[in-house]
């Protein structure tokens, strides 16, 4: 069982130097002959306007709280989705209340207009 | 026949007994290791080169065209054309990039993308690593690309690219969750986290014929996840000019396409596992079967991306938040409570069960749909204010 960690562990290590090597080798094999037009934002041609890193919409932060919250809850579900084979009917009550709790959360973002594209 | 079943697990013995001769035995475990990780790096790398082919003559097919059939006969040297025009090309530096994100987002991206082939099982005697949390482990470890989207639009510099990786992140993020909780379902049946456990429990049935609910949301999530078509708003060119990669070159460039395909058969490797039985199968070698439902999958990809028009950024959230979210909570609830009942019937029950829950979602979202449409055919004056 360790040694299956530790071929994961290896896996990763190499999995982290292919792309690097891969980086060296491009830089090392291709020309290098930079230019202003070349260095330029590309923007399908057109001259860029204004700042690159430009302000964004605060929507994006909602989704962030909301898929932090459904992802935790989820990855607590999985225990008891791996053990339920031995467990009694008790388990999938609390389970149905644990998700009416979930959907209690959805259905009051839903409500609340957080799930509206704006 | 059983040679031919087994044919890495002999080759396995066949190797490690040579190496014994002159090695250590931790020795010959290492080398065992490194031999495994070669093999499976040569192995991505080949079959993603032929994706692109694959995906090239499949799209060409459903269009009406030919496809590359320049390089080599048939076009089959066209992958290796590219991979060697990918290397040589110049690596351009845009002026306002961040440089060390830059170049940190390819790396970060392919790592990620690699690691879950520590753990996927291909065969009886084909698993690399039979870790016990493999089922969370894939998923956790493939959603650290999204941080490589965000560096990559962040690192380049250019707005479109910081828009393409921003949405790659809602997208990923939004899509994850009725991901996880359909995949929460088949763990519930199959009472394991292992993936081989998992593939041993459908020596009968596949868990498709079980969940017909949970492998569509998943099929669906899954194709999302991977940024494919008809989900590719991150790279929409008509909006972004190429998304998150657009400033990027040469193998800059093709790392991520490297991710992107890696990721492609990541995500049909866990649905053919999960869901249709992973290597079990009459006749053939079990590892010929896996890659034969793999391949399927990726060719259900090819063939949505050739037929679906690109959905808009908001149909995009809704259908995970409002539609596949409550729909994968239901699928638990059933798949728990059908399990529970102890029917003695198969996958009957489950089957029944999912084409109900798919029957009401279907006739509810028709209504709803029939509603909004009426409501925009009236006059504005007879809107009221919601």
């Amino acid at each position: 069982m360790l040694n299956h960690y530790a071929f994961v562990g290896l896996f990763g290590v190499v999995a982290i130097l292919f792309p690097v090597a891969a980086l060296v080798v491009g830089a090392l094999a291709g020309p290098r002959r930079p230019t202003p037009a070349k260095r330029a934002r590309y923007e399908c041609g057109l001259v860029s306007q204004g700042e690159s890193w430009v302000q964004l919409r605060v929507q994006y932060y909602i989704y962030a709280l909301l898929f932090l919250v459904f992802d935790v809850e989820t990855v607590f579900l999985y225990p008891w989705a791996a053990a339920y084979g031995q467990l009694g009917l008790f388990a999938l009550v609390e389970a149905v209340i644990f998700l009416g709790i979930l959907v209690v959360g959805l259905a009051y973002a839903w409500t609340h207009g957080d799930l509206q594209w704006r | 026949m059983p040679s031919l079943n087994n044919l890495f697990g002999f080759l396995q013995d066949w190797i490690s007994g040579k190496l014994s001769g002159f090695l250590p035995p931790w020795g010959v475990t290492l080398a065992m290791m490194v031999i495994t990780i070669v093999a499976l790096l040569l192995f991505l790398v080949v079959t993603v080169m032929y994706l692109t082919y694959l995906e090239r003559k499949v799209l060409a097919r459903i269009a009406d065209r030919l496809g590359p059939n320049r390089a080599g006969p048939l076009g089959i040297a066209q992958p290796v054309a590219d991979v060697l025009k990918l290397i040589v090309k110049e690596v351009i530096v845009p002026a306002r990039a961040d440089v060390p994100v830059y170049f940190l987002a390819p790396v970060v991206m392919v790592a990620p993308a690699l690691l879950p082939y520590a753990v996927l099982p291909f065969g009886p005697r084909m698993v690399p690593a039979d870790i016990s949390v493999a089922v969370l482990f894939v998923p956790a470890v493939t959603s650290i690309t999204t941080l490589a989207l965000l560096m990559a639009g962040w690192g380049s510099g250019n707005k479109f690219s910081l828009l393409g990786g921003l949405r790659a992140v809602a997208q990923k993020v939004s899509y994850s969750i009725p991901l996880l909780l359909a995949f929460l379902a088949v763990v519930l049946v199959s009472g394991s986290l292992s993936l081989v456990r998992i593939v041993e429990a459908q020596a009968s049935y596949p868990f498709l014929l079980a969940q017909p609910l949970g492998f569509i949301i998943a099929l669906i999530c899954c194709v999302a996840e991977v940024n494919r078509s008809p989900f590719d708003i991150p790279e929409a060119e008509s909006e972004l000019v190429a998304g998150y990669h657009t400033e990027y070159s040469g193998v800059g460039f093709a790392m991520f396409f490297l991710a992107e395909y890696i990721g492609m058969f990541t995500v049909s490797a866990m649905l053919a596992i999960l869901y249709l039985g992973g290597w079990h199968g009459p006749l053939l070698p079990p590892y010929i079967w896996f890659l034969i439902k793999v391949y399927l999958i990726l060719c259900v990809m090819f063939w949505l991306r050739g037929t679906f028009p690109r959905v808009r950024v908001d149909q995009l959230m809704n259908l995970s938040w409002k539609v596949l979210l409550p729909l994968s909570m239901v699928n638990v609830a059933v798949v728990a409570l059908v399990d529970k009942l102890g029917l003695r019937l198969g996958f009957l029950p489950g089957l029944v069960a999912g084409l109900v829950v798919m029957a009401v979602a279907a006739a509810v979202l028709r209504t709803r749909r029939r509603a909004r449409a009426a409501a925009a055919a009236r006059p504005a004056w007879q809107v009221r204010e919601a």
